[in-house]
Formats: structure tokens, sequence, C-alpha cells
């Protein structure tokens, strides 16, 4: 069978090196108002276990990226801090950051390339991949470099997480593309002695992208990001008005009401994937798909009407009952 | 008078054939993708008629394939293509799906005949993920290797065919974004754009007499061999329940247990 060749860039340059020589990873950090992202962070960690060596790559525009490639000199087993500055990278756009991808990876010996789990990682990693005719792995939550073959096995859930697939990724991709789920990698930490180099990249300009960015809409809140909350309440449909439940509350709780709430408070299989400390799960049944977001939680309690919800399978502690009455019960209890 | 538009659409909707959680055998098509279908039969519901001018639905894979593939015709498709890959061969990658779809649609845009009927190719919808491998990349590489815009997790598509332009809302970490893409352009379905409708019995009988193309790999070009090797698929750690507690008191009792107290 042919390969089909049309539409297709070739990699530029061969691998100059047998096989035998250590990675070299091209994290993409992503950062917002001048703080690094904690999915990036996590990615890091993740590159960091290939083994060989770690860059980084931060673009944006002039206003952010001095502050952030500062921050980023400082990540414990960071090599260099490759950054790009310019108006068209403020708020970025997959077409427009793609041939600057290019361009490195055809410029240089880089032989993965990692972000985050992010909606941008995910949109922006596969493009690029594709022109490369390469795959793109995502979410991966172990991953494992074997330096002899030039292999890099992962893990990473499917089926909703009902099933963990072991994938190898052989020497013949010659370059690994993957993202990373963050609740299975520990942020990377900064070091005091750490000072990474930093480089300029020229950003490529893009004339006439087909794709313009009109605005961006953030959910308000003064409460901690959803997947990196130590404690999550989660409401079900039993839940009719999300207000009177958020009263109810104590901080720092980060409350989640599926279908109520606007997307960045959703969990499960294609929202967000939380882990934290303690998972409540209020009239909630427990659907795979809502699972698949909450599983790894370190403690879940579950309140449901229903004694059969598939819910108290998986939870620590249980509890039969409407919670409309055992929500107030709870709050006052916990005050004491 | 209000002058034509300047454009029509043609629509491919790319469709999967995968697990459905519901019955666990059984299978149908990808939720996204039955998302995907129904948001091309609302832009023709939505746009002047006429606008749409065609939509189609394709699949790569064997024979059984053909049953979603009829799902979408029943639903409101014009016509389906089944690019037929042999009964035993391993899972197609996002990388090959996306090759043949890039390679079927300049096929058709390079075709006078089929322009000159339909017009160029210049919407694809298609499902953000699969929820069999959960791998949501096959759009953006289609994007990439066409060089097309693209806009993934949709949660609402608005056509002005006259500009040729579509403006998408999109879910993002922690809100949602909004972009503008000229045409042609690759848009990947979240959960909210809307709800599928189910198809009545009529259409599924007016759906079988519904033209599908019939089409081998080696009339596009494509390898198929699988890049990665999966090396073992496995059971995750399993979560046992702890039990059932009597009261809140007793909740509350084990929550504190664990180190867990209130403010």
């Amino acid at each position: 069978m042919l390969r089909t060749s049309t539409r297709l860039y070739r990699p530029v340059c061969a691998r100059a090196y047998a096989t035998g020589a250590p990675p070299h990873a091209l994290v993409f950090l992503e950062h917002r108002k001048g703080a690094i992202e904690s999915g990036s962070l996590s990615a890091l960690t993740a590159a960091q276990q290939l083994g060989g060596q770690v860059s980084a790559l931060v673009i944006g525009s002039s206003e952010h990226v001095g502050g952030v490639v500062e921050q980023a000199k400082k990540l414990k087993g960071l090599t260099s801090v490759l950054h790009s500055t310019s108006p068209q990278y403020a708020e970025p756009l997959p077409e427009i950051v793609t041939p600057l991808l290019k361009k490195l990876l055809s410029d240089s010996s880089f032989t993965h390339v990692v972000s985050a789990t992010s909606s941008f990682g995910k949109s922006l990693l596969p493009r690029v991949s594709a022109n490369l005719d390469v795959p793109t792995v995502s979410d991966v939550t172990s991953v494992e470099h074997d330096v002899s073959n030039d292999s890099t096995t992962f893990t990473r859930p499917v089926y909703a997480g009902n099933a963990i697939s072991t994938v190898s990724a052989p020497s013949s991709i010659h370059i690994k593309f993957f993202t990373v789920r963050g609740t299975a990698f520990a942020a990377a930490p900064t070091e005091e002695g750490s000072n990474a180099e930093a480089k300029a990249v020229e950003p490529v300009q893009v004339d006439d992208c087909p794709t313009e960015h009109i605005k961006t809409t953030i959910a308000k809140s003064d409460r901690p990001d959803l997947s990196v909350a130590s404690r999550v309440v989660s409401g079900g449909r039993a839940l009719k008005d999300a207000k009177t439940f958020e009263s109810t509350l104590y901080p720092p709780c980060r409350s989640v009401d599926s279908g109520y709430a606007d997307n960045s408070l959703q969990v499960g299989q294609t929202g967000k994937v939380v882990a934290p400390e303690l998972y409540m799960a209020l009239g909630i049944s427990g659907a795979i798909q809502h699972l698949a977001g909450m599983k790894d939680s370190k403690l879940i309690v579950a309140v449901n009407k229903d004694p059969d919800a598939p819910i108290f399978q998986v939870a620590d502690v249980g509890l039969v009952a409407d919670l409309f009455e055992v929500v107030p019960q709870l709050v006052e209890q916990l005050k004491k | 008078m209000r002058p034509s538009p300047a454009r029509l659409l043609n629509i491919l909707v790319p469709v999967k054939r995968a697990v459905d959680y519901s019955v666990k055998i059984r299978h149908s098509m990808n939720p996204f993708d039955e998302i995907a279908v129904e948001e091309a039969i609302r832009l023709r519901e939505r746009l002047p008629p006429g606008t749409v001018k065609h939509i189609k639905a394709i699949s790569i894979g064997p024979a059984k394939s053909l049953d979603v593939l009829r799902t979408a015709l029943a639903v409101g498709a014009d016509s389906a293509a089944h690019v037929a890959l042999p009964e035993n061969a391993p899972a197609p990658e996002p990388l090959a799906i996306a090759k043949t779809l890039a390679s079927y649609i300049n096929l058709q845009n390079n075709d006078a005949a089929k322009v000159a009927k339909d017009g160029k190719v210049d919407l694809v919808v298609l499902g953000k993920q699969a929820i069999d491998d959960d791998l949501g990349v096959t759009g953006q590489m289609l994007a990439g290797l066409l060089g097309w815009g693209q806009a993934t997790f949709a949660s609402k598509v608005e056509v002005d065919v006259g500009r040729g332009e579509v403006v998408v809302t999109r879910e993002i970490d922690g809100g949602a974004e909004e972009v503008r893409c000229r045409l042609p352009v690759v848009i990947t379905t979240d959960l909210r754009l809307n709800e599928p409708r189910y198809a009545s019995l009529p259409n599924i009988m007016k759906a079988k007499k519904k033209p599908v193309e019939k089409l081998a790999p080696s009339d596009l070009g494509i390898d198929y061999t699988p890049q990665l090797q999966t090396l073992r698929v496995t059971e995750p750690p399993k979560r046992v329940g702890g039990g059932k507690v009597a009261s809140v008191q007793e909740l509350v009792e084990r929550l504190k247990g664990a180190g867990i107290t209130g403010v």
C-alpha cells in the first residue's frame, strides 16, 4: 500500500545521530495573566521522566513573555527556555503557532513535544504532528523512555477511564508528541539554584490566517480552579438551584453542578478530571462518564436517595438520604 | 430584494462506530459524531433554503460501519461514503483517518463535475473525540493536513454564508472562546452544541434508498498500518466501595476520622 504523499510535509532533517542518544523534549509552557499554568508544570514533570534534556517554549505578547521566562528559568530540571514574542501570540491560535513549532522542530534535534491536556495543547499538538506525519498520544498518565531502542511507552485511560491502555511509540516515530493528564504528574517545582538558559526565537508571522480570535470569557470565581482544588463538592441533576447550594458550602470547596453550571465546572470523561483529597458527590448517580473524572480522588463521599446508585460502588463513605435534608445537617455538624 | 448568497455550503460529516455505554456490547455512532450530523442538519434548517447544498456522511471501517452511515442518512444526510477496511484489520489510527478524509476531500474538490453540482466541500463537522479511544485528535490533524482553519470543542456555530465565515463559540478550560473562521473550516463538536434527534421509522425506510459510495483504501492511496503499538489494555485498580453509614452524624465522624474537618 502506498502512503499518500500529497499535502504532507516530510521532515526536513533526517536524524543525524544513532539510536542510544538521550531524548530532548520540548515542553509547551502555557500561562495566563503572567502565571504559568499548573498543567504545564505537570507536563514538565512528565517530560523529565523521559530522561535526557528538557527545554520549555514560552510564547506570548511582550506584556507577559519576559515575566514568564524569568519564572520558567527557575524551574528544576530545565535546560533552556525558548521564547518567542509577537502580538500574534497574545491570544494564540493553533493556526498561528503551528508554523513556529514546525520551524523550531525542523531546525533542531527535539525528540519529544509535550504539553498539558489543555484546550490549547489538545488543539495545537495534533495539528502540528499531522504535518510531520506522526501521531499525538493524548492524556498520558505515565511515560517511560527506552534509550536503547529509542521507544517511548505511555499509559493512558480509554473507554471513559474504564481501561488503561499501554502503548509504545517505536523509533520509527521520529518525534513523539504527547499531552499529559495533570492529575497524574506533580507540578515541577522551582529550585533556588536553577537558572536555565533563555533563548529568543524569531516569531513566524502568519499573514492571512483563516481564523481570528474574537473574545475569551473566563468564568469568574474567587475559588480555586477545579483541577487543583483539594476539596470538591459535586451536585447532580437533583440540585435545581446552584445558588442555594453554593451558599451552604464552606471554603476552600469548589462546587460543581453538572448541567447547571458553565463548562469550567463539568467533571467527567469529556470535562475536567479531578483528584482532590475529598470529593463529595451529592445526588449524583455515578454514571460511567462522571466517574471517569473523579475516580482518583483520595476520599469519595456520596449521598443519594437511591441505595442502588452506582456511585456507592466507588464511594468510601456512602449515605442513603435526601440530600436536601442532609446538606444543612452536614454543614451544622462540620462547624462543631 | 436580497441578493442571493455568493456561495453555498457543502458539508462533510465523518462518523465513527464506537461502543455504546448504555448497552454494554452494542455499538452505535460515536455520540459526538451524532451531534455533528445533527448540527449539519440544523444548519440546513437554519439557513435560507438551498444554502446547504449537500450533507454527506463518511465512515472508514469494516462492513459494520454501514450501520452508522444508515443512521446518518435516516436523520437527514443526503448521501454517504464508506471507505471499506478489511474485516479483521487493526483499528485505524487518527492520522490514517485524517489522511483518508483529506484525500477524499481533495478528490471531491478537484472533480470539476462534482464541484459544478454541489460546490467544493467547505465545512467538515465531526465529534471532538471518540468515546472508545478518547484520543480527540482527528479533527485537528485533518485541519493541519488541509491547511484549513479549525474550531474545536464547538458549543455554538453560526454561519454567514454570504461572507464565507463561521463564528464558533468554543468550550475551553475555565470558560468559552469565540473565534471567526473563514471557510473552508474543520469544526469539532462538544457535548452542548445540540441534542441529536432520533430517526423516525419512515425516514429510516427512506434512508435505504439514499446513495452510499463505496471506496477502497487503494482508491485514496492510504496505508492503515498503525504507527503506535498497543501493548496491553488492562483494568485500572478497582475502587471498592467503603460501605454505607446510617446518619449524618456517622458521616461526619468518618470524615473527621479521615482528617477532614469543616472551617
